[in-house]
């Protein structure tokens, strides 16, 4: 059964960062059982990890979304309120044009819902950011007419969009976003595929995220690919450029299901027993900033979730962005990092090595 | 003692028997992985493979670790059930087509 609303929403104990992390940081990880996180990275001299240099500008521009997915990192859903103000993206305007960012990338919740989404991606683009993302969950370009056109919009400021699609067919999509999602996310991809989307030689570039639907890594990006391309080729007539294959971290709704379905030790020990060293030069955090809908900064939107700020002497708000500061910092770890150093790795952009 | 035979916890132990017999473990685990890699079959199907073999062989230990391979190679509910029905097809195939045997026998007791 999907669930209806956010964890905060239910007043779920989950909603607590503070809980989460009381979870995170288990018996196993007291007892020694597992080595921690900042063992891990002692034990390869990498800690305290540090920045390379920032390449990507991430912004949550709210956690409000028409869909509430079971494993959601952000606990988003209709009913979340945060949401950025105008005021907020111009402070990252200014920021991206202060230090000529490569990508700015949009997420939420589902950032076309903000009401000045359209002015803040148009700004991008006429401050000259050379690549806008834009994390669309497909069903918000059908969830209401003044979404219909989205597409058309992506086109004319060549937003490269990236999407989730948990999988190729709808009962394992719909277990994990909800009845009838499969059906009009299928429905999108064909209207972004209209304009030119994912269609070879039109530069408009859509790809599509996948994320495991239960206590799992992700197979093999290539070849699951290789399977989307066809699935959705010969079923439906969809073209897309990249598949991104991306852990699911357990905190959040996505912690809620691990529990409930009694997975957690389970997953958290393949998280651990799957750490490669290999992934932690380019874990994503070393060359991405996040920041929230009120302007504070994390290290991945992953710690924004869990309110774990960036490290204070590094400032922690958009109005006292520091280039030098944020490139020397310290970042902030904690168990959940496990999810971006298992297997072949996972970041925003996909696996990492 | 362990009250019941077997014991999900022992999955992970695996690499343990190597403790009473060490040379032959390290041959079989080194053969065990190369036959597992890629090569004139994909890792994929030879996962596959593996899941229907356990099910032929009723290997609880087996079914386990090759339901969370599969998945994990990026298989399909589909694809693993039609792997289990392969294991049934050959194991009830191989009752039935001693049926010809038994009608052999039969035919030449009787008128």
């Amino acid at each position: 059964m999907s669930i209806i609303k956010s964890l905060r929403s239910r007043n779920s104990t989950l909603a607590s960062t503070e809980k989460q992390l009381e979870i995170l940081n288990c018996d196993s990880f007291k007892n020694g059982k597992w080595q921690t996180f900042r063992e891990k990275l002692i034990q390869q001299n990498e800690f305290p990890l540090k920045p390379t240099n920032i390449e990507i500008f991430q912004v949550n521009i709210g956690y409000m979304c028409n869909q509430t997915c079971k494993h959601c990192h952000v606990d988003a859903g209709p009913d979340r309120k945060e949401i950025m103000t105008q005021e907020t993206m111009q402070q990252c305007l200014d920021v991206i044009a202060k230090y000529n960012f490569h990508t700015l990338d949009i997420t939420g919740g589902a950032p076309e819902m903000n009401p000045n989404f359209r002015w803040f991606v148009s700004e991008a683009k006429k401050i000259g950011v050379k690549e806008i993302i834009v994390r669309c969950n497909l069903t918000i370009i059908l969830a209401n007419q003044k979404y219909n056109d989205l597409p058309e919009f992506f086109k004319e400021h060549q937003i490269r969009v990236v999407s989730s699609l948990p999988f190729y067919n709808a009962d394992r999509t719909d277990r994990q976003r909800g009845t009838g999602v499969f059906e009009k996310s299928i429905k999108a991809l064909q209207m972004l595929n209209a304009v030119g989307y994912g269609k070879e030689n039109s530069g408009l570039i859509l790809d599509l995220v996948y994320n495991p639907n239960g206590a799992f890594l992700p197979a093999d990006q290539k070849l699951l690919e290789i399977d989307f391309k066809n699935e959705l080729r010969s079923h439906f007539g969809i073209e897309f450029n990249n598949l991104l294959a991306i852990t699911n971290i357990p905190i959040s709704r996505y912690l809620e299901y691990l529990i409930d379905s009694d997975n957690f030790e389970e997953y958290m020990d393949l998280l651990v027993r799957s750490y490669n060293p290999a992934t932690v030069k380019n874990v994503m955090c070393r060359n991405t900033i996040s920041v929230g809908w009120n302007g504070n900064l994390y290290d991945c939107d992953f710690n924004q979730m869990l309110d774990l700020n960036i490290d204070r002497n590094a400032g922690q708000h958009i109005s006292v962005f520091d280039l030098e500061k944020i490139n020397n910092r310290n970042i902030v770890i904690n168990q959940h990092c496990f999810g971006c150093t298992a297997g072949s790795g996972s970041s925003c952009q996909g696996t990492t090595i | 003692m362990e009250k019941t035979y077997y014991n999900p916890e022992d999955l992970k132990k695996f690499g343990n028997i190597a403790e009473f017999e060490s040379n032959l473990a390290a041959k079989f685990f080194d053969y065990y992985g190369e036959v597992f890699k890629d090569g004139a079959l994909s890792a994929r199907e030879k996962s596959l493979i593996a899941l229907a073999v356990a099910h032929a062989i009723q290997c609880p230990y087996c079914i386990d670790a090759y339901t969370q391979d599969t998945i994990a190679k990026g298989c399909n509910e589909a694809q693993m059930m039609e792997a289990v029905h392969v294991a049934g097809a050959i194991r009830g195939g191989a009752s039935l087509v001693h049926g010809v045997q038994m009608m052999n026998k039969a035919k030449k007791l009787m008128m």
